[in-house]
Protein backbone atom coordinates (compact mmCIF):
# COMPACT_ATOMS: atom_id res chain seq x y z
CA UNK A 1 0.00 0.00 0.00
CA UNK A 2 1.08 3.55 -0.59
CA UNK A 3 -0.36 7.02 -0.29
CA UNK A 4 -2.23 7.42 -3.59
CA UNK A 5 -1.54 10.94 -4.89
CA UNK A 6 -4.76 12.81 -5.51
CA UNK A 7 -5.19 14.74 -8.72
CA UNK A 8 -5.36 18.47 -8.05
CA UNK A 9 -7.84 20.16 -10.34
CA UNK A 10 -7.64 23.83 -11.28
CA UNK A 11 -9.27 26.38 -8.99
CA UNK A 12 -12.96 26.73 -9.76
CA UNK A 13 -13.27 23.11 -10.86
CA UNK A 14 -12.90 21.40 -7.53
CA UNK A 15 -15.57 19.34 -5.81
CA UNK A 16 -16.71 20.80 -2.51
CA UNK A 17 -15.75 19.09 0.75
CA UNK A 18 -17.34 21.26 3.37
CA UNK A 19 -19.24 24.44 3.87
CA UNK A 20 -19.59 26.66 6.92
CA UNK A 21 -22.89 28.47 6.79
CA UNK A 22 -23.63 31.58 8.88
CA UNK A 23 -21.77 30.18 11.79
CA UNK A 24 -21.95 31.87 15.18
CA UNK A 25 -19.88 30.93 18.18
CA UNK A 26 -20.37 32.64 21.50
CA UNK A 27 -18.43 31.73 24.64
CA UNK A 28 -20.07 31.90 28.06
CA UNK A 29 -22.99 33.77 26.54
CA UNK A 30 -21.09 37.02 26.05
CA UNK A 31 -17.79 36.62 24.15
CA UNK A 32 -18.69 36.46 20.46
CA UNK A 33 -15.75 34.70 18.81
CA UNK A 34 -17.35 34.18 15.40
CA UNK A 35 -20.33 35.90 13.83
CA UNK A 36 -21.89 34.91 10.50
CA UNK A 37 -18.79 33.09 9.42
CA UNK A 38 -18.99 31.59 5.95
CA UNK A 39 -16.41 29.51 4.17
CA UNK A 40 -16.20 26.77 1.60
CA UNK A 41 -13.48 24.17 1.30
CA UNK A 42 -12.92 22.34 -1.98
CA UNK A 43 -10.87 19.25 -2.64
CA UNK A 44 -7.24 20.16 -3.26
CA UNK A 45 -7.46 23.66 -1.75
CA UNK A 46 -4.68 25.04 0.36
CA UNK A 47 -6.56 27.69 2.27
CA UNK A 48 -4.92 30.23 4.52
CA UNK A 49 -7.03 31.64 7.32
CA UNK A 50 -5.32 34.98 7.88
CA UNK A 51 -6.21 37.38 10.62
CA UNK A 52 -4.99 39.20 13.70
CA UNK A 53 -4.68 37.49 17.06
CA UNK A 54 -7.99 36.77 18.72
CA UNK A 55 -10.12 36.96 15.57
CA UNK A 56 -11.32 33.38 15.96
CA UNK A 57 -9.06 31.38 13.64
CA UNK A 58 -8.43 28.61 16.14
CA UNK A 59 -12.10 28.61 17.07
CA UNK A 60 -13.03 28.06 13.40
CA UNK A 61 -10.63 25.09 13.16
CA UNK A 62 -11.91 23.58 16.41
CA UNK A 63 -15.46 23.83 15.09
CA UNK A 64 -14.49 22.07 11.86
CA UNK A 65 -12.65 19.38 13.86
CA UNK A 66 -15.80 18.79 15.89
CA UNK A 67 -14.04 19.72 19.15
CA UNK A 68 -16.89 22.14 19.93
CA UNK A 69 -20.38 22.87 18.66
CA UNK A 70 -21.47 26.11 16.97
CA UNK A 71 -23.91 28.36 18.83
CA UNK A 72 -25.89 28.70 15.62
CA UNK A 73 -25.40 28.07 11.92
CA UNK A 74 -24.05 24.82 10.56
CA UNK A 75 -21.16 22.97 9.02
CA UNK A 76 -22.08 20.89 6.00
CA UNK A 77 -19.82 18.01 5.03
CA UNK A 78 -20.14 16.40 1.60
CA UNK A 79 -20.32 12.64 1.87
CA UNK A 80 -21.02 10.50 4.86
CA UNK A 81 -17.79 10.57 6.85
CA UNK A 82 -18.06 14.13 8.14
CA UNK A 83 -15.18 15.03 10.41
CA UNK A 84 -14.11 11.40 10.81
CA UNK A 85 -11.30 11.65 8.32
CA UNK A 86 -9.06 14.49 9.49
CA UNK A 87 -5.42 15.23 10.13
CA UNK A 88 -4.41 17.96 12.57
CA UNK A 89 -1.22 19.89 13.26
CA UNK A 90 -1.19 22.16 16.29
CA UNK A 91 1.08 25.09 17.04
CA UNK A 92 3.09 22.83 19.34
CA UNK A 93 4.32 19.50 17.94
CA UNK A 94 2.06 17.67 20.43
CA UNK A 95 3.96 14.39 20.36
CA UNK A 96 3.80 11.67 22.98
CA UNK A 97 7.19 11.97 24.75
CA UNK A 98 7.15 8.33 25.85
CA UNK A 99 6.84 7.03 22.29
CA UNK A 100 9.32 6.88 19.43
CA UNK A 101 8.79 8.83 16.22
CA UNK A 102 7.42 5.72 14.49
CA UNK A 103 5.02 5.02 17.35
CA UNK A 104 3.85 8.64 17.29
CA UNK A 105 3.09 8.49 13.58
CA UNK A 106 1.41 5.12 14.11
CA UNK A 107 -1.13 6.66 16.53
CA UNK A 108 -3.95 7.49 14.06
CA UNK A 109 -3.77 3.94 12.70
CA UNK A 110 -3.42 2.40 16.12
CA UNK A 111 -6.63 4.07 17.25
CA UNK A 112 -8.33 2.42 14.28
CA UNK A 113 -7.09 -0.95 15.46
CA UNK A 114 -4.30 -1.38 12.90
CA UNK A 115 -1.13 -3.22 13.91
CA UNK A 116 2.24 -1.59 13.34
CA UNK A 117 3.35 -4.21 10.83
CA UNK A 118 0.24 -3.72 8.68
CA UNK A 119 0.89 0.01 8.24
CA UNK A 120 4.65 0.16 8.46
CA UNK A 121 5.08 1.05 4.80
CA UNK A 122 2.69 4.02 5.09
CA UNK A 123 4.50 5.25 8.19
CA UNK A 124 7.86 4.96 6.47
CA UNK A 125 6.53 6.78 3.46
CA UNK A 126 5.08 9.61 5.54
CA UNK A 127 8.40 9.96 7.40
CA UNK A 128 10.24 10.00 4.07
CA UNK A 129 7.93 12.76 2.82
CA UNK A 130 8.99 14.98 5.73
CA UNK A 131 12.62 13.88 5.45
CA UNK A 132 12.84 11.91 8.69
CA UNK A 133 13.16 8.35 7.41
CA UNK A 134 16.27 7.83 9.52
CA UNK A 135 14.70 8.98 12.79
CA UNK A 136 11.95 6.42 13.26
CA UNK A 137 13.49 5.05 16.46
CA UNK A 138 14.33 8.42 18.03
CA UNK A 139 12.39 9.88 20.91
CA UNK A 140 10.86 13.36 20.51
CA UNK A 141 13.31 14.87 23.02
CA UNK A 142 16.18 13.93 20.74
CA UNK A 143 14.80 16.05 17.90
CA UNK A 144 15.00 19.78 17.16
CA UNK A 145 11.86 21.94 17.15
CA UNK A 146 11.62 21.82 13.35
CA UNK A 147 12.05 18.05 13.29
CA UNK A 148 9.32 17.59 15.91
CA UNK A 149 7.01 19.68 13.75
CA UNK A 150 7.83 17.43 10.80
CA UNK A 151 6.86 14.38 12.84
CA UNK A 152 3.60 16.10 13.68
CA UNK A 153 2.98 16.74 9.97
CA UNK A 154 3.83 13.13 9.12
CA UNK A 155 1.30 11.97 11.69
CA UNK A 156 -1.37 14.24 10.19
CA UNK A 157 -0.91 12.98 6.65
CA UNK A 158 -0.08 9.32 7.24
CA UNK A 159 -3.73 8.26 6.91
CA UNK A 160 -4.08 10.34 3.74
CA UNK A 161 -7.05 12.21 5.23
CA UNK A 162 -9.63 14.18 3.32
CA UNK A 163 -8.70 17.39 5.11
CA UNK A 164 -5.69 18.51 7.15
CA UNK A 165 -6.07 21.35 9.67
CA UNK A 166 -2.96 23.29 10.66
CA UNK A 167 -3.10 25.92 13.40
CA UNK A 168 -0.07 28.21 13.08
CA UNK A 169 2.18 25.16 12.84
CA UNK A 170 5.40 27.08 12.19
CA UNK A 171 4.77 30.17 14.32
CA UNK A 172 7.18 29.08 17.05
CA UNK A 173 10.05 28.29 14.68
CA UNK A 174 12.90 30.49 13.51
CA UNK A 175 12.67 32.15 10.10
CA UNK A 176 15.10 29.80 8.32
CA UNK A 177 13.43 26.63 9.57
CA UNK A 178 10.09 28.14 8.80
CA UNK A 179 10.96 28.84 5.16
CA UNK A 180 12.36 25.37 4.78
CA UNK A 181 9.20 23.86 6.18
CA UNK A 182 7.06 26.08 3.95
CA UNK A 183 8.91 24.75 0.91
CA UNK A 184 8.58 21.20 2.15
CA UNK A 185 4.89 21.64 2.81
CA UNK A 186 4.41 22.65 -0.80
CA UNK A 187 6.34 19.65 -2.17
CA UNK A 188 4.31 17.51 0.13
CA UNK A 189 1.13 19.05 -1.18
CA UNK A 190 2.26 18.46 -4.76
CA UNK A 191 3.13 14.85 -3.93
CA UNK A 192 -0.10 13.97 -2.13
CA UNK A 193 -2.68 16.44 -3.42
CA UNK A 194 -4.05 16.81 0.09
CA UNK A 195 -6.48 19.53 1.14
CA UNK A 196 -5.23 21.88 3.85
CA UNK A 197 -6.60 24.71 5.96
CA UNK A 198 -3.64 26.63 7.26
CA UNK A 199 -4.04 29.21 10.02
CA UNK A 200 -1.45 31.95 10.08
CA UNK A 201 -1.00 35.62 10.85
CA UNK A 202 1.84 36.07 8.41
CA UNK A 203 0.83 37.73 5.13
CA UNK A 204 3.92 36.40 3.36
CA UNK A 205 3.42 32.86 4.49
CA UNK A 206 -0.19 32.91 3.35
CA UNK A 207 0.66 34.29 -0.10
CA UNK A 208 3.53 31.89 -0.65
CA UNK A 209 1.65 28.79 0.46
CA UNK A 210 -1.99 29.01 -0.40
CA UNK A 211 -4.16 29.16 -3.45
CA UNK A 212 -6.98 30.77 -1.47
CA UNK A 213 -6.44 33.35 1.26
CA UNK A 214 -9.38 34.05 3.54
CA UNK A 215 -8.83 37.30 5.42
CA UNK A 216 -10.62 37.46 8.74
CA UNK A 217 -11.65 40.50 10.75
CA UNK A 218 -11.79 40.51 14.53
CA UNK A 219 -14.61 41.30 17.00
CA UNK A 220 -16.66 39.56 15.86
CA UNK A 221 -14.59 37.11 13.83
CA UNK A 222 -15.68 36.59 10.23
CA UNK A 223 -14.26 36.23 6.72
CA UNK A 224 -14.17 39.64 5.06
CA UNK A 225 -12.23 38.96 1.87
CA UNK A 226 -11.07 36.10 -0.28
CA UNK A 227 -7.96 36.44 -2.42
CA UNK A 228 -6.99 33.72 -4.89
CA UNK A 229 -3.39 32.98 -5.74
CA UNK A 230 -3.59 31.21 -9.08
CA UNK A 231 0.02 30.10 -9.25
CA UNK A 232 0.89 26.45 -9.94
CA UNK A 233 2.63 24.22 -7.38
CA UNK A 234 5.35 23.57 -6.53
CA UNK A 235 6.33 27.17 -5.94
CA UNK A 236 9.86 28.28 -5.25
CA UNK A 237 12.24 31.20 -5.09
CA UNK A 238 11.11 32.40 -8.52
CA UNK A 239 7.60 32.93 -7.20
CA UNK A 240 8.82 34.47 -3.93
CA UNK A 241 10.63 37.17 -5.91
CA UNK A 242 8.08 37.68 -8.67
CA UNK A 243 5.96 40.76 -9.27
CA UNK A 244 2.77 38.70 -8.89
CA UNK A 245 3.86 37.72 -5.41
CA UNK A 246 4.49 41.34 -4.48
CA UNK A 247 1.14 42.46 -5.86
CA UNK A 248 -0.81 39.79 -4.02
CA UNK A 249 1.11 40.45 -0.82
CA UNK A 250 0.20 44.14 -1.07
CA UNK A 251 -3.45 43.35 -1.77
CA UNK A 252 -3.55 40.95 1.18
CA UNK A 253 -1.88 43.42 3.53
CA UNK A 254 -4.36 46.11 2.54
CA UNK A 255 -7.28 43.75 3.11
CA UNK A 256 -5.89 42.88 6.51
CA UNK A 257 -5.35 46.52 7.43
CA UNK A 258 -8.85 47.51 6.44
CA UNK A 259 -10.28 44.53 8.31
CA UNK A 260 -8.48 45.69 11.44
CA UNK A 261 -9.45 49.32 10.79
CA UNK A 262 -13.10 48.27 10.80
CA UNK A 263 -12.62 46.69 14.14
CA UNK A 264 -10.98 49.78 15.59
CA UNK A 265 -13.83 51.96 14.33
CA UNK A 266 -16.42 49.57 15.70
CA UNK A 267 -14.62 49.57 18.98
CA UNK A 268 -14.48 53.35 19.33
CA UNK B 1 48.01 28.56 4.99
CA UNK B 2 47.29 32.15 5.79
CA UNK B 3 45.57 31.31 9.03
CA UNK B 4 48.94 30.44 10.55
CA UNK B 5 50.19 33.98 9.80
CA UNK B 6 47.45 35.65 11.74
CA UNK B 7 47.92 33.92 15.07
CA UNK B 8 49.93 36.81 16.56
CA UNK B 9 47.70 38.74 18.89
CA UNK B 10 47.64 42.35 19.82
CA UNK B 11 47.37 43.23 23.52
CA UNK B 12 43.87 44.60 23.05
CA UNK B 13 42.55 41.29 21.75
CA UNK B 14 40.96 38.67 23.91
CA UNK B 15 42.12 35.23 22.96
CA UNK B 16 39.91 32.24 23.43
CA UNK B 17 42.43 29.51 22.97
CA UNK B 18 41.57 25.91 22.23
CA UNK B 19 44.36 24.60 24.44
CA UNK B 20 43.05 26.61 27.37
CA UNK B 21 39.68 25.05 26.80
CA UNK B 22 41.34 21.68 27.00
CA UNK B 23 42.81 22.60 30.36
CA UNK B 24 39.42 23.76 31.55
CA UNK B 25 37.81 20.59 30.25
CA UNK B 26 40.39 18.49 32.08
CA UNK B 27 39.69 20.34 35.29
CA UNK B 28 36.00 19.81 34.74
CA UNK B 29 36.49 16.09 34.18
CA UNK B 30 38.66 15.90 37.31
CA UNK B 31 35.94 17.60 39.36
CA UNK B 32 33.40 15.17 38.03
CA UNK B 33 35.55 12.19 38.94
CA UNK B 34 36.04 13.60 42.42
CA UNK B 35 32.31 14.12 42.71
CA UNK B 36 31.50 10.58 41.68
CA UNK B 37 33.97 9.20 44.22
CA UNK B 38 32.75 11.60 46.88
CA UNK B 39 29.16 10.58 46.33
CA UNK B 40 30.00 7.20 47.84
CA UNK B 41 33.04 7.95 49.95
CA UNK B 42 31.63 10.88 51.95
CA UNK B 43 28.56 9.13 53.34
CA UNK B 44 30.69 6.06 54.08
CA UNK B 45 33.19 8.17 56.01
CA UNK B 46 30.40 9.85 57.97
CA UNK B 47 28.90 6.48 58.88
CA UNK B 48 32.27 5.09 59.93
CA UNK B 49 32.99 8.17 62.05
CA UNK B 50 29.58 7.87 63.71
CA UNK B 51 30.18 4.22 64.57
CA UNK B 52 33.63 5.03 65.90
CA UNK B 53 32.23 7.90 67.99
CA UNK B 54 29.45 5.68 69.33
CA UNK B 55 31.98 2.99 70.29
CA UNK B 56 34.22 5.61 71.88
CA UNK B 57 31.40 7.07 73.97
CA UNK B 58 30.38 3.64 75.21
CA UNK B 59 33.95 2.68 76.13
CA UNK B 60 35.03 5.93 77.74
CA UNK B 61 31.89 6.25 79.89
CA UNK B 62 31.71 2.57 80.64
CA UNK B 63 28.04 2.49 79.65
CA UNK B 64 26.49 -0.89 80.47
CA UNK B 65 25.26 -2.87 77.48
CA UNK B 66 21.63 -2.91 78.72
CA UNK B 67 21.57 0.87 78.31
CA UNK B 68 23.64 1.43 75.20
CA UNK B 69 25.41 -1.54 73.59
CA UNK B 70 28.57 -0.88 71.63
CA UNK B 71 28.40 -1.23 67.85
CA UNK B 72 30.57 -4.34 68.07
CA UNK B 73 28.12 -6.00 70.41
CA UNK B 74 25.20 -5.11 68.11
CA UNK B 75 27.02 -6.71 65.19
CA UNK B 76 27.81 -9.75 67.28
CA UNK B 77 24.16 -10.07 68.33
CA UNK B 78 23.05 -9.68 64.76
CA UNK B 79 25.34 -12.53 63.80
CA UNK B 80 24.36 -14.79 66.70
CA UNK B 81 20.61 -14.13 66.49
CA UNK B 82 20.51 -14.27 62.70
CA UNK B 83 18.52 -17.48 62.93
CA UNK B 84 15.60 -15.67 64.65
CA UNK B 85 16.03 -12.18 63.20
CA UNK B 86 16.31 -13.08 59.54
CA UNK B 87 13.00 -15.01 59.36
CA UNK B 88 11.39 -12.09 61.22
CA UNK B 89 12.75 -9.71 58.66
CA UNK B 90 11.25 -11.83 55.90
CA UNK B 91 7.87 -11.76 57.67
CA UNK B 92 7.91 -7.95 57.93
CA UNK B 93 9.15 -7.62 54.36
CA UNK B 94 6.41 -9.93 53.14
CA UNK B 95 3.67 -7.94 54.90
CA UNK B 96 5.07 -4.63 53.62
CA UNK B 97 5.40 -5.90 50.05
CA UNK B 98 1.95 -7.45 49.98
CA UNK B 99 0.49 -4.24 51.38
CA UNK B 100 2.35 -2.25 48.73
CA UNK B 101 1.02 -4.54 46.02
CA UNK B 102 -2.55 -4.17 47.24
CA UNK B 103 -2.00 -0.41 47.61
CA UNK B 104 -0.82 -0.23 43.99
CA UNK B 105 -3.77 -2.25 42.72
CA UNK B 106 -6.27 -0.39 44.91
CA UNK B 107 -4.74 3.06 44.40
CA UNK B 108 -4.40 2.79 40.63
CA UNK B 109 -7.78 1.08 40.30
CA UNK B 110 -9.55 3.77 42.31
CA UNK B 111 -7.69 6.52 40.43
CA UNK B 112 -8.87 5.08 37.12
CA UNK B 113 -12.41 4.81 38.48
CA UNK B 114 -12.25 8.42 39.66
CA UNK B 115 -11.15 9.73 36.27
CA UNK B 116 -13.77 7.67 34.45
CA UNK B 117 -16.63 8.80 36.64
CA UNK B 118 -16.95 12.17 38.36
CA UNK B 119 -19.72 10.75 40.56
CA UNK B 120 -17.54 7.94 41.83
CA UNK B 121 -14.89 10.51 42.73
CA UNK B 122 -17.38 12.74 44.53
CA UNK B 123 -18.80 9.78 46.42
CA UNK B 124 -15.62 8.02 47.48
CA UNK B 125 -12.87 10.60 47.67
CA UNK B 126 -13.92 11.77 51.18
CA UNK B 127 -13.42 8.21 52.44
CA UNK B 128 -9.96 8.09 50.94
CA UNK B 129 -9.09 11.32 52.73
CA UNK B 130 -10.59 10.14 56.04
CA UNK B 131 -8.63 6.90 55.84
CA UNK B 132 -5.50 8.89 55.17
CA UNK B 133 -5.84 11.43 57.98
CA UNK B 134 -6.87 9.02 60.71
CA UNK B 135 -3.73 7.87 62.54
CA UNK B 136 -3.25 4.17 61.95
CA UNK B 137 -2.40 3.48 65.62
CA UNK B 138 -5.88 4.57 66.59
CA UNK B 139 -7.66 2.37 64.05
CA UNK B 140 -5.43 -0.67 64.20
CA UNK B 141 -6.83 -2.08 67.50
CA UNK B 142 -10.31 -2.11 65.97
CA UNK B 143 -9.03 -3.88 62.89
CA UNK B 144 -7.42 -6.53 65.08
CA UNK B 145 -10.72 -7.02 66.89
CA UNK B 146 -12.82 -7.43 63.75
CA UNK B 147 -10.37 -9.37 61.61
CA UNK B 148 -9.51 -12.81 62.93
CA UNK B 149 -6.66 -13.65 60.63
CA UNK B 150 -3.63 -11.84 61.99
CA UNK B 151 -1.79 -11.61 58.67
CA UNK B 152 -4.85 -10.14 56.96
CA UNK B 153 -5.26 -7.59 59.76
CA UNK B 154 -1.59 -6.55 59.46
CA UNK B 155 -2.01 -6.28 55.72
CA UNK B 156 -5.07 -4.05 56.05
CA UNK B 157 -3.21 -1.69 58.41
CA UNK B 158 -0.19 -1.40 56.14
CA UNK B 159 -2.45 -0.92 53.12
CA UNK B 160 -4.42 1.91 54.75
CA UNK B 161 -1.17 3.76 55.35
CA UNK B 162 0.36 3.13 51.94
CA UNK B 163 -2.42 3.49 49.43
CA UNK B 164 -3.23 7.20 49.60
CA UNK B 165 -0.10 8.62 47.97
CA UNK B 166 -0.59 6.22 45.09
CA UNK B 167 -4.24 7.15 44.72
CA UNK B 168 -3.63 10.90 44.94
CA UNK B 169 -0.60 10.94 42.62
CA UNK B 170 -2.10 8.63 40.01
CA UNK B 171 -5.35 10.61 39.94
CA UNK B 172 -3.39 13.80 39.38
CA UNK B 173 -1.29 12.11 36.68
CA UNK B 174 -4.28 10.72 34.80
CA UNK B 175 -5.77 14.21 34.70
CA UNK B 176 -2.59 15.96 33.62
CA UNK B 177 -2.36 14.65 30.05
CA UNK B 178 -1.48 17.34 27.50
CA UNK B 179 -4.67 19.07 26.36
CA UNK B 180 -3.67 19.10 22.69
CA UNK B 181 -3.05 15.37 22.83
CA UNK B 182 -6.47 14.98 24.40
CA UNK B 183 -7.98 16.93 21.51
CA UNK B 184 -6.07 14.72 19.10
CA UNK B 185 -7.62 11.66 20.72
CA UNK B 186 -11.07 13.21 20.28
CA UNK B 187 -10.38 14.02 16.64
CA UNK B 188 -9.27 10.46 15.99
CA UNK B 189 -12.38 9.16 17.75
CA UNK B 190 -10.48 7.29 20.43
CA UNK B 191 -12.74 5.44 22.86
CA UNK B 192 -12.36 5.58 26.65
CA UNK B 193 -10.18 2.53 26.79
CA UNK B 194 -7.81 3.76 24.05
CA UNK B 195 -7.61 7.18 25.65
CA UNK B 196 -6.70 5.56 28.95
CA UNK B 197 -4.19 3.15 27.51
CA UNK B 198 -2.42 5.37 24.98
CA UNK B 199 -2.60 8.76 26.67
CA UNK B 200 -3.66 8.87 30.31
CA UNK B 201 -1.73 5.93 31.73
CA UNK B 202 1.61 6.89 30.12
CA UNK B 203 1.09 10.52 31.25
CA UNK B 204 0.40 9.28 34.78
CA UNK B 205 3.44 7.00 34.97
CA UNK B 206 5.90 9.55 36.43
CA UNK B 207 3.31 10.67 38.98
CA UNK B 208 2.49 7.08 39.89
CA UNK B 209 6.17 6.28 40.41
CA UNK B 210 6.52 9.31 42.67
CA UNK B 211 3.62 7.99 44.72
CA UNK B 212 5.15 4.51 44.77
CA UNK B 213 8.37 5.84 46.30
CA UNK B 214 6.46 7.36 49.17
CA UNK B 215 4.14 4.38 49.52
CA UNK B 216 7.07 1.95 49.66
CA UNK B 217 8.37 3.56 52.83
CA UNK B 218 4.88 3.95 54.26
CA UNK B 219 4.01 0.29 53.73
CA UNK B 220 6.98 -0.68 55.92
CA UNK B 221 5.96 1.86 58.55
CA UNK B 222 2.40 0.55 58.40
CA UNK B 223 3.53 -3.06 58.80
CA UNK B 224 5.77 -2.24 61.76
CA UNK B 225 3.21 -0.03 63.52
CA UNK B 226 0.49 -2.66 63.07
CA UNK B 227 2.76 -5.27 64.59
CA UNK B 228 3.40 -3.04 67.59
CA UNK B 229 -0.32 -2.59 68.07
CA UNK B 230 -0.90 -6.32 67.74
CA UNK B 231 1.66 -6.72 70.52
CA UNK B 232 3.26 -9.90 71.71
CA UNK B 233 -0.02 -11.52 72.62
CA UNK B 234 -0.48 -13.22 69.28
CA UNK B 235 1.78 -15.58 67.46
CA UNK B 236 3.76 -12.72 66.04
CA UNK B 237 7.15 -13.11 64.48
CA UNK B 238 7.96 -9.92 62.56
CA UNK B 239 10.80 -7.52 63.38
CA UNK B 240 8.58 -5.23 65.47
CA UNK B 241 7.56 -8.25 67.52
CA UNK B 242 11.22 -9.07 68.08
CA UNK B 243 11.87 -5.52 69.26
CA UNK B 244 8.98 -5.65 71.72
CA UNK B 245 10.05 -9.07 72.95
CA UNK B 246 13.66 -7.98 73.35
CA UNK B 247 12.46 -4.90 75.21
CA UNK B 248 10.59 -6.97 77.76
CA UNK B 249 13.67 -9.08 78.30
CA UNK B 250 15.92 -6.03 78.47
CA UNK B 251 17.92 -7.51 75.61
CA UNK B 252 18.97 -4.11 74.31
CA UNK B 253 21.63 -5.32 71.83
CA UNK B 254 19.02 -7.42 70.09
CA UNK B 255 16.67 -4.45 69.95
CA UNK B 256 19.39 -2.51 68.18
CA UNK B 257 20.07 -5.38 65.81
CA UNK B 258 16.37 -5.62 64.87
CA UNK B 259 16.19 -1.86 64.48
CA UNK B 260 19.17 -1.96 62.16
CA UNK B 261 17.43 -4.56 60.01
CA UNK B 262 14.28 -2.44 59.78
CA UNK B 263 16.33 0.55 58.65
CA UNK B 264 18.11 -1.58 56.08
CA UNK B 265 14.76 -2.86 54.80
CA UNK B 266 13.53 0.70 54.39
CA UNK B 267 16.65 1.70 52.49
CA UNK B 268 16.37 -1.39 50.28
CA UNK B 269 12.74 -0.60 49.42
CA UNK B 270 13.61 2.99 48.64
CA UNK B 271 16.48 1.93 46.39
CA UNK B 272 14.29 -0.60 44.59
CA UNK B 273 11.62 2.02 43.80
CA UNK B 274 14.31 4.49 42.71
CA UNK B 275 15.80 1.96 40.31
CA UNK B 276 12.36 1.08 38.96
CA UNK B 277 11.69 4.77 38.46
CA UNK B 278 14.90 5.24 36.53
CA UNK B 279 14.35 2.13 34.47
CA UNK B 280 10.85 3.09 33.33
CA UNK B 281 11.50 6.77 32.67
CA UNK B 282 15.12 6.86 31.49
CA UNK B 283 14.14 7.08 27.82
CA UNK B 284 11.84 10.05 27.89
CA UNK B 285 11.08 11.78 31.18
CA UNK B 286 12.92 14.91 32.29
CA UNK B 287 13.40 13.60 35.81
CA UNK B 288 15.40 10.59 34.64
CA UNK B 289 17.42 12.15 31.84
CA UNK B 290 21.16 12.57 32.09
CA UNK B 291 22.29 15.88 30.70
CA UNK B 292 25.56 16.51 28.97
CA UNK B 293 28.06 18.32 31.24
N1 LIG C 1 -12.71 28.36 25.52
C1 LIG C 1 -12.94 29.67 25.42
N2 LIG C 1 -13.66 30.33 26.36
C2 LIG C 1 -13.90 31.65 26.26
N3 LIG C 1 -13.46 32.42 25.28
C3 LIG C 1 -12.72 31.86 24.30
C4 LIG C 1 -12.41 30.46 24.34
N4 LIG C 1 -11.68 30.17 23.23
C5 LIG C 1 -11.52 31.32 22.58
N5 LIG C 1 -12.15 32.35 23.21
C6 LIG C 1 -12.22 33.74 22.74
O1 LIG C 1 -12.59 33.74 21.39
C7 LIG C 1 -11.84 34.67 20.64
C8 LIG C 1 -11.15 33.99 19.49
O2 LIG C 1 -10.13 33.11 20.00
P1 LIG C 1 -9.23 32.23 19.06
O3 LIG C 1 -8.35 31.44 19.92
O4 LIG C 1 -10.08 31.50 18.10
O5 LIG C 1 -8.40 33.34 18.30
P2 LIG C 1 -7.21 33.16 17.25
O6 LIG C 1 -7.60 33.89 16.03
O7 LIG C 1 -6.86 31.74 17.09
O8 LIG C 1 -6.03 33.95 17.94
P3 LIG C 1 -4.45 33.63 17.92
O9 LIG C 1 -3.93 34.09 16.61
O10 LIG C 1 -3.92 34.47 19.05
O11 LIG C 1 -4.29 32.16 18.17
C9 LIG C 1 -10.89 35.34 21.61
O12 LIG C 1 -11.42 36.60 21.96
C10 LIG C 1 -10.88 34.41 22.82
O13 LIG C 1 -10.76 35.18 23.99
MG1 LIG D 1 -5.13 30.50 17.68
Amino acid sequence: MSLPPRQIRPLGDRPRILQMQDLDKTFNGNVTALHRMNLTVNEGDLISLLGPSGCGKSTALRLIAGLMRPTSGRILWEGGQGADDLGVVFQEPTLMPWATVTQNVWLPFRLRGKSLSSVRSQIEQALALVGLEKFGDSYPRELSGGMKMRVSIARALVTNPRLILMDEPFAALDEITRQKLNNDLLSLKAATGCTIIFVTHSVFESVFLSDRILVMAPRPGRVVKEITVDEPYPRGLAFRTSATYGDIARETSEALMSAMGDAVEEHA
Amino acid sequence: MTIADTTDTRPDQTVIDGSKFDAEEARHARNKRLESVGKWALPAIVVLLTIWGWDHVVKVNNIPHYILPSPGLVAETLYEDWGTLFPSMLVTLKIAMMALLVAVLGGVGLAILFTQSKFAEMAFFPYAVILQVTPIVSVAPLIFIYVDNRTVALLICAWVVAFFPILANTTLGLKSADHNLRDLMTIYRANRWQRLRYLQLPSALPYFLGGLRIAGGLSLIGAVVAEYVAGTGGIGSGLAFRILEAGYRLNIPRMFAALLLIALLGVAIFMATTILNWFLLRKWHESALKRES
